[in-house]
């Protein structure tokens, strides 16, 4: 199966009885606060602009309020667009008709929900099944399939267990397994993982990360944690109040905030975790000296084998191993510590 | 105050009401018509009632001249399976052999028989009129008000037009019942469907469930316990009203306690007042029971 790009384009989302009729009046500037108190609409999403990597994790992330769940319900339309456009595979999902959305959700789209939204009545065997079901796919081969995924998020033994009798980690499994046993090309997570206890999160961000490796779904992840975010995101949107105040690749973001708001988000970030060695290795000036390390690799992990090795230079090598930079013990000390400037910015 | 009325014009005092001509003239109009109407269409409304005449003679022959021993079993038989609990069997058992001893077996099971029937027909009626009002807002306000017109009109006042057009016997006593006996059905079962988690809803979408997916997998058996809650209302609702629709010759308990009221037959009227109390409770707590095990998933929590 080929992953295909999500792009949303243009996208507005005004709630309200005649949500439609001040798109122009948003375009031209018409402010949030302003649409609420004089029309009594609510200005969900302005004018997003997204292009969603092709196999890779989508992280939106913003603060409650910021339409960021409203966003991730438009790429399968459970909420139906005031204007704009989200085009899968050159379809706009937006212009479907009901039987071609019900077949797109069935086949190509499949969601795991803050709040699991399983069903209390039935086990987790027949949760998992649940999207099969509504395929229609015979019942041996749906609990087949569905058996295999509820082994790969570890809850084998427990497929006769209803939801009420697993913990919120488990049922957050079962979450997941129910969806990736639909098989399809993409995930929407929709704050999977906020409800859950900080240590039970980093366990199932790595599940996430791990089954991604080889599934290379198209996964769009809502959140609102920075850390999270940064942890799980090929490509990072920040949403405030309806809009995308940011985006890029973590490194990116955390390097180069493009406002005070993003500044005081990323100012508690661990840098040593989310910026690469490349990004601050000064050009090879002679011989390559020290010892090697790989592109891609983190400031804290460079930083600790240099530590072990009792080196205070190194060299970047790239995947064939030819030297492409130096760098330095104190420069990734300099790069790990937040710069002042943020924060005095954030202050 | 009696005082005051000499003072004020006449309009004042007694409420203008229309003349008794005009108004007994417009009942003319009203009654007669509807008279006719009914005469005209007798034959139709005669076919349309038969087959719930024939299911009424054929379950309450079954009930009547089957010998008892085999009744009693089968009713222990559903009250066990249906409660699993045997507090309840033996209740009934104990409950059943004294109607028996009484003199009342035969009385019970007419009466059985009667509740039986409008309670199938209040519930094969009531859901899909209670599924209809929840998934629309404008069919929920049209329903409600005739559903409290249904309620709270005295019961004796619509056994009148019933009367007048399917005559008496059992089949009007039948749908006077029912009519008494649904509104709680109909009610129920929207409110459980309207009740339905908006989350679990909303991952049925995402899956790409059908409207008839959706009722099925997700919003029926999570409104069951509600549902279920409105099948034992009708149950109390249609034996309350059994009494009441022996008035236009539905036999039974009923029909005794009709008796005991017009003769002052003191211990005849308790006695089939308790038989109807039994068989009340039988159902009741049976019913309740059995939608208690079908929720067995929400009493198992994780701890």
């Amino acid at each position: 199966m080929v992953s295909h790009a999500i792009e949303v384009r243009n996208l507005y989302k005004i709630f309200g009885p005649r949500g439609g009729d001040y798109v122009d009046a948003v375009k031209n500037g018409l402010g949030k606060a302003e649409l609420n108190q004089k029309y009594g609409h609510v200005l969900g999403l302005r004018d997003i602009n997204i292009s969603m990597p092709a196999g890779g994790i989508m992280v939106v992330m913003g603060l409650s309020g910021s339409g960021k769940s409203t966003l991730i319900r438009h790429i399968n339309r459970l909420i139906d667009p005031t204007a704009g456009e989200v085009l899968y595979d050159g379809v706009d999902v937006c212009r479907m008709s009901e039987n071609d959305l019900r077949e797109f959700r069935r086949h190509k789209t499949a969601m795991v929900f803050q709040k699991f939204a399983l069903l209390p009545h039935r086990t987790v065997l027949e949760n998992t099944v649940y999207g099969l079901e509504i395929q229609g796919v015979a019942q041996a081969e749906r609990e087949k399939r569905a058996k295999q995924w509820i082994a790969r998020v570890g809850l084998a033994g427990f497929e006769n267990h209803y939801p009420n009798q697993l913990s919120g980690g488990m049922q957050q499994r079962v979450g997941l397994a129910r969806a990736l046993t639909n098989d399809a090309d993409i995930l929407l997570m929709d704050e999977a993982y906020s409800a859950l206890d900080p240590l039970i999160r980093v366990d199932m961000q790595t599940v996430l990360l791990d089954l991604q490796k080889e599934l290379k779904k198209t996964v769009v992840f809502i959140t609102h944690d920075l850390d999270e975010a940064l942890r799980l995101g090929d490509k990072i949107a920040i949403l405030r109040d309806g809009m995308v105040v940011q985006q890029g690749t973590g490194q990116e973001i955390v390097l180069n905030p493009a406002d005070e708001y993003i500044t005081a988000f990323v100012k508690e970030v661990n840098r040593g975790r989310v910026v690469n060695v490349e990004t601050i290795m000064a050009p090879l000036s002679g011989n390559p000296e020290g010892m090697p390390i790989a592109k891609g690799t983190v400031l804290e992990m460079a930083a600790r084998a240099m530590t072990a090795a009792n080196q205070t230079l190194a060299h970047v090598v790239d995947e064939a191993g030819r030297p492409i930079g130096a760098i330095s013990l104190s420069a990734i000390i300099s790069s790990m510590v937040t710069p002042t400037s943020h924060e005095a910015k954030a202050a | 105050m009696a005082g005051l009325c000499e003072l004020l014009p006449g309009f004042l005092c007694k409420f203008p009401a229309f003349s008794d001509a005009s108004i007994r003239g417009a009942r003319k109009v009203i009654d007669d018509g509807f008279k006719s109407l009914v005469r005209s269409y007798v034959n139709i409304i005669d076919a349309m009632v038969q087959p719930l005449q024939w299911f009424l003679n054929y379950l309450e022959r079954l009930f009547v001249s089957s010998p008892w021993p085999i009744i009693l079993i089968a009713m222990l038989a559903i009250v066990y399976f249906g409660s699993r609990n045997i507090k309840i069997t033996i209740g009934t058992a104990a409950s059943m052999c004294a109607i028996g001893l009484l003199g009342l077996w035969n009385d019970t099971m007419v009466t059985l028989a009667m509740v039986t029937v409008c309670t199938l027909i209040a519930v094969i009626v009531g859901i899909p009129i209670g599924i209809l009002m929840a998934r629309s807002d404008r069919v929920q306000a049209f329903v409600n008000p005739i559903l409290d017109v249904m309620q709270t009109m005295p019961s004796f006042v619509y056994l009148i037009p019933v009367v007048m057009i399917f005559g008496i016997g059992k089949v009007p006593g039948l749908i006077a019942v029912v009519i008494y006996a649904v509104p709680p059905m109909i009610r129920l079962t929207n409110l459980g469907i309207r009740l339905v988690d908006k989350e679990v809803l909303e991952a049925a979408d995402a899956f790409g469930s059908s409207g008839w997916q959706k009722l099925r997998n997700v919003q029926m058996p999570l409104a069951l316990p509600t549902i279920m809650a409105g099948i034992n209302q009708t149950i109390m609702m249609s034996l309350a009203m059994v009494v009441v629709a022996s008035m236009v010759g539905v036999g039974g308990l009923g029909k005794n306690v009709l008796q005991a009221i017009n003769n002052q037959f003191f211990t005849v009227g308790f006695l089939n007042g308790f038989a109807l109390v039994a068989i009340a409770i039988i159902f009741d707590r049976t019913s309740q029971a059995y939608g208690k095990r079908l929720q067995k998933h929400s009493e198992v929590i994780h701890g």
